[in-house]
This record gives C-alpha cells, sequence and structure tokens, in this order.
C-alpha cells in the first residue's frame, strides 16, 4: 500500500466517523426529547385516576382537533398560493423580475413568529372583522360561518391567515426549486404537439413536481401545527371543539395552549401540558411518515 | 455659538448623573450587608419587584436579590423545595400548605406571610359615546357568563339611566393564559353574585363563552381595538379606556388606589393563622362605600427563622424595605400598585423586624 492510498484511507474513515457520529447523535437527542416527554407525561396519563383520565380525553380532544383544523385551514390557503408563485417565478415572470420576488417571499421567512402574531392582532384582525360581521350576517346558512360573528375578529380563520403566509415562503421556494428542475425536453416535446403553455405546465411540469409538491406542503404543514406564539397571540381560544370561522369561541392548538399556560402551572398541571406535547409530537411524527409515504410512491 | 450650548449642557448633563450617582450610593443603606438571596413566584408583581431591587440594591451595593416571576404556585413549590429563599403569591397559603416544611427553614420556625403588593383589577370598556358606566356584580357576570348579550339589556340600562347604550352585541373579553388576576375577578362575582356565577373559581377562566385573549395587553388591546368590548384587567394597564364603576353598598365606586389599599385595611384575617401571617380574607362583600373590593392580593412567604442566619438577615433586610412608604410608593409610580395604608404597613413591618 502507498502513502497516498493509506492518506485516502484517513480521509475516508474520518469522514465516515464524523457522518455516522451526526447520525447518531441526532437520533440520541430525539430519544432524549421523546423520553422526557413520555417521562413527564406519565403522572398526568397514570395519576389521579378518578379525575384525570375522563377529563385527559375531554381536555385533549378539543385541542388535537384546534391543531388539525387551523394547519389545514392554512394549508388550503397556503398551496393553491404557494403552487401559483412557484410557476410565476418558474415559467412566466421574466428572470430578473423573478428573481427579486423570490427574494422577496424568502424574506418573510426571516420575519419572527411573535411579529406576525402582533401583526394579526393589531392589522389583520381589525381590519377583517367587518368582512367577518357581513360574511355572517348574509352567508351564514353556510355552516362553517354561523355566527355569533367575533367583535374584535381574533378567531381561527385570521389564524389561518396568518399561519398561512408563515408557511408561504418555504412552500413556494421548493414549488419553484421543482418546477425549474422539470426536464426542458419533456415541456419542449409538449409544445412541439401543439399545447398552449398552460396545456404544457399541466401534462409536463405539475405531474413531474406532484411529489415535490406533497413534500412541500407537508413542510408546511408541520411548521404550521407547532406555530406557537402566532396562535397564541392571536386566537380567542376556549376549550370547545368548533368549526365555526367567525365566532370568539375557537379550538387552541397544543403549542399555543401549552404556551399559554405554562407560566402559572404547578403540579400535575404541568405534566398535563407535557402530555399534549406529547400528542403533538406524535401527531408531527404520523404527519411525516404519511408524507415519506406520499412522496415515495409518487416516485415510483 | 449653537456647537458650545451642546458642549455646556453636555457637561451639566455628565454633572447631574454623577451627582445623582454619588447621591444614590449614600442611601440610608446597611453597607454590611452581602451575600445574594433569591425570589420567585407572581408574576402580578413582577415589575414592582423589578422597580424594588434597582432601589434596594442602589442603596445596599452588597446585596443582590434576584426574583423569578415565575407564577405563584411554581414560586410556593420552589420555596417549599428550598430552592429560593422566598416567595411571592397571588393566594395565602392553603391550610394544607402551613403544615409542610421547608429546607429553607430553622426546625422549630414557621412560616410568615405579609401583603407587599396590592393591584386594583378595572373593568374596562369600549363603546362608542359612552365614558361613565356603572355594573353592579350581578349584571357584571352575567355579561361574562354570556346570559346579558347585548349593550341595551335592560339590567344594565335600570343601573345606568339616561346613558345612550347601543343594541350591538356585547364581547366580554377575558384572559386566555391563566392568572391570577382571573381568579380575583372570578372570586369577585362568586361571593358578590352567586346565583349567578357557578363557575370555579381559579386561575382559569372558567366558562367557554366571551373571547380569550394572552395576558393583560392582550385583554387590553382585545378591548381598545374590538367594538363594543367589555374587559378586566389590572388598573394600572388600563391606559385611556374608560373604566366602569362598580356597585359596594349603595354606592357606584371607581377604582382608586386610596380605595382599593383601604379593603385590604377593612378586611377580616384568615382564621386560625398565629400572628405572623398576614393572609387577607378580602370583603368582596363590603358595604363601605369607600373601599374598592375588586383587588389582587400578592404576599411574600418565607421562615420566621431562617436555618442559615445571613440568609434571614438579607431577607429581613430586603423585604423590610419593601413595605416602607418610599418602596409602596415606587411601585405605585412604576407598577400602578396601590399602596399600602400605614397600619397594614406597620403591622407587616413589625413581622418582618422578627425574622431570625
Amino acid at each position: 500500500m502507498t502513502t497516498k492510498t493509506k492518506a485516502k484511507l484517513n480521509g475516508d474513515v474520518l469522514f465516515k466517523g464524523l457522518s455516522v457520529g451526526s447520525g447518531i447523535l441526532i437520533l440520541i437527542t430525539l430519544a432524549l426529547v421523546s423520553g422526557f416527554l413520555l417521562f413527564q407525561a406519565i403522572p398526568a396519563l397514570t395519576g389521579n385516576p378518578d379525575a384525570a383520565k375522563g377529563d385527559l380525553f375531554g381536555y385533549l380532544s378539543p385541542l388535537v382537533f384546534g391543531t388539525l383544523y387551523s394547519a389545514i385551514l392554512a394549508l388550503i390557503i397556503a398551496v393553491p398560493l404557494s403552487i401559483g408563485i412557484g410557476l410565476f417565478i418558474s415559467h412566466y415572470a421574466q428572470r430578473k423580475l423573478g428573481q427579486s420576488l423570490g427574494y422577496a417571499i424568502d424574506l418573510l421567512a426571516a420575519i419572527p413568529s411573535v411579529v406576525y402574531g402582533l401583526w394579526g392582532i393589531m392589522v389583520l384582525a381589525p381590519a377583517v372583522q367587518p368582512i367577518y360581521v357581513w360574511l355572517v350576517d348574509n352567508a351564514s346558512w353556510f355552516p362553517l360561518f354561523s355566527g355569533p360573528v367575533s367583535g374584535t375578529g381574533r378567531t381561527i380563520f385570521t389564524v389561518s391567515i396568518v399561519l398561512a403566509i408563515m408557511i408561504l415562503p418555504i412552500m413556494s421556494a421548493i414549488a419553484r426549486e421543482i418546477f425549474l428542475q422539470t426536464p426542458k425536453l419533456h415541456q419542449e416535446a409538449a409544445l412541439a404537439l401543439g399545447a398552449t403553455k398552460w396545456e404544457m405546465i399541466r401534462l409536463a411540469v405539475l405531474p413531474y413536481a406532484k411529489s415535490g409538491l406533497v413534500s412541500a406542503a407537508m413542510l408546511g404543514l408541520g411548521r404550521a401545527l407547532g406555530e406557537t406564539m402566532a396562535v397564541a397571540l392571536v386566537l380567542s381560544p376556549a376549550n370547545v371543539i368548533s368549526w365555526n370561522l367567525l365566532t370568539s369561541t375557537n379550538s387552541t392548538s397544543i403549542a399555543a395552549n401549552i404556551a399559554l399556560n405554562f407560566p402559572e402551572a404547578s403540579g400535575l398541571n404541568v405534566n398535563l401540558l407535557i402530555a399534549s406535547g406529547l400528542v403533538l409530537f406524535v401527531i408531527t411524527m404520523f404527519v411525516n411518515m404519511m408524507a415519506r409515504r406520499i412522496v415515495s410512491g409518487g416516485a415510483k | 455659538m449653537k456647537s458650545s450650548f451642546i458642549k455646556v449642557a453636555a457637561i451639566a448633563a455628565t454633572l447631574t448623573i454623577a451627582l445623582t450617582g454619588c447621591a444614590a450610593n449614600e442611601g440610608n443603606g446597611n453597607a454590611d450587608l452581602t451575600g445574594t438571596i433569591n425570589g420567585a413566584g407572581s408574576s402580578a408583581m413582577g415589575s414592582a419587584q423589578e422597580a424594588w431591587i434597582a432601589a434596594y440594591q442602589t442603596a445596599n451595593g452588597g446585596v443582590n436579590v434576584n426574583y423569578d416571576p415565575t407564577g405563584s404556585g411554581a414560586g410556593r413549590e420552589a420555596f417549599f423545595s428550598g430552592a429560593v429563599s422566598f416567595a411571592g403569591s397571588d393566594s395565602s397559603l392553603k391550610d394544607e400548605e402551613l403544615l409542610l416544611t421547608s429546607t429553607n427553614c430553622a426546625p422549630d420556625s414557621k412560616f410568615f406571610e405579609v401583603p407587599v403588593y396590592v393591584s386594583p383589577i378595572a373593568v374596562i370598556f369600549n363603546v362608542e359615546g359612552v365614558t361613565d358606566l356603572n355594573l353592579s356584580s350581578t349584571t357584571l357576570a352575567g355579561i361574562f357568563k354570556g346570559t346579558i348579550k347585548k349593550w341595551n339589556d335592560a339590567a344594565i340600562l335600570a343601573e345606568n339611566p339616561g346613558v345612550n347604550l347601543p343594541s350591538a352585541t356585547i364581547t366580554a373579553v377575558h384572559r386566555s393564559d391563566d392568572s391570577g388576576t382571573t381568579k380575583n375577578f372570578t372570586d369577585y362575582l362568586s361571593k358578590t353574585a352567586s346565583a349567578i356565577w357557578d363557575g370555579e373559581v381559579s386561575d382559569t377562566f372558567p366558562y367557554q363563552t366571551g373571547e380569550g385573549a394572552k395576558g393583560t395587553s392582550g385583554v387590553v388591546d382585545a378591548v381598545k381595538n374590538g367594538k363594543n368590548t367589555i374587559g378586566y384587567a389590572d388598573a394600572s394597564k388600563a391606559g385611556e379606556l374608560s373604566t366602569a364603576k362598580l356597585k359596594v353598598g349603595e354606592t357606584w365606586v371607581a377604582y382608586s388606589a386610596a380605595a382599593a389599599a383601604k379593603i385590604v385595611e377593612t378586611s377580616p384575617r384568615v382564621e386560625g393563622r398565629d400572628a405572623n401571617d398576614m393572609a387577607v380574607k378580602l370583603d368582596r362583600n363590603s358595604t363601605d362605600g369607600t373601599t374598592y373590593p375588586l383587588v389582587l392580593i400578592s404576599y411574600v412567604i418565607g421562615c420566621t427563622d431562617y436555618a442559615d442566619d445571613e440568609v434571614g438577615a438579607l431577607v429581613k433586610s430586603y423585604l423590610g424595605y419593601l413595605v416602607t412608604e418610599a418602596a409602596q410608593s415606587n411601585a405605585a409610580t412604576n407598577a400602578g400598585a396601590a399602596p399600602l395604608t400605614a397600619s397594614v404597613r406597620e403591622e407587616a413591618a413589625a413581622i418582618i423586624n422578627n425574622i431570625k
């Protein structure tokens, strides 16, 4: 063996050690966090057998509902927008304009969530409240719009708009990258067959990008599920399951509920809050696994 | 010309800062005391504690005081476990807590408990064209429970003759986070309007009606930015919002620092406590028109005899400062508290003076 190959080997060993070490480290961190959640949640799950268990379900189910509901609403708003933004930048805008629009959207990601929350209560909520009044007065036949309307506009729909804006940067960035990667040959073939631009996008770009778009949506969903500060600030919460979009009585999310009630909690209540955190952990893991399955299914 | 004026002004300003700095250091402090004490608990008196610590440490350069506003329950737990030397709490010790022991205390020590911070809770509202509003506790309970839905409800009109109230829906804003303010507000309603207010007295708002907002500033913000809103908040944070008068006996009483402090003086003590324990049983049903019964009291809790004498001396010195007139007016200026009346201060000072 020459010295040259030896040095190469050493580099190989070192790099392998580093990457394996990083992989193990992330697993250890995950194990520690989930161990902490489990360990701290056990008193709430087992303690007070008479009172807590019946209560536990009643306490957690509105939170789980609110977490999923607000995140899915945000996704419904953000998915079409992010696809539109991505397509505009990749296929419609001139190169320079598209680039600067891309930078502007990336900037949105740099704004801290507490600022989004303050914007939500001080600007967005008062601005949309008159619209909510109109909707309840004129469209309350639609079940989600039934009253009584919120007097301040701090409803789950307002929260979803804020969440949608917050998850837009990551989703549109991924969408843009994937649209740009669509093979030129496919696109030119579609055009050569006489397709219009819209038909070309529908036939060549969107099918190619499908699995990537799903994973973008799942990333956004993960962020919306765990968002804490903006929800805690903006939402007017109650411990109920409610589909209504425009009232003061809204289901709150797990993360926001922990942020609101942890500072003054003591004793078993702390364990109860951590137990809700464990539930959020499980939900997020489940969402991620689903996303993986969809993405790998799409790649076949 | 102009630049020389600026120079003179700058020199004058520097001199003033230097001189006041000297004066502060020569305060009536005790130069012999050195060390660090830690307290934790009530977040309601967090900003008052900041002001107190700043003033106390200026006078006593060798002492380092820390106060962690973790919440009353957590503060009491930290005190009993020995993690901090004193606790701040929005509620007095429970009977079962008196039986606990703390590693802070000498074996035969008891716990003392003195009020140091009184904050009136204001009922704030935002209704166009209305600046004065009288609300009895039964009406207030109806509004926050959701049984009174409109501003021109007969019950509100009856208490406010001549006021032009709209037929708009009431948006009642409560705290969405757990808080001692909510506990005192619900305690007031359940004691004075028990026929209507059947909800639990707790840090969490008991009903699923109305609108929740985060923190005192969140409630104030929601009331200010919303329409036809009403809420409750620490009076110091009410800002320019209109506040309602409460019915006390036969008079309508607006909140004031003096009336809030007076209810602490006139209320009876919790029964069966020893002389070191000033736990107040707030007389929410007071009929004395010079009192304002919707207040929050925060206590400091510690040992009458500390296991570590040095810690005892520091706690005695710091808490002794809290019940001076200077400290109480400091809290009034910086945290909007109602200064304790002289007789309450004297009694508290006597208890603190016995700390060993």
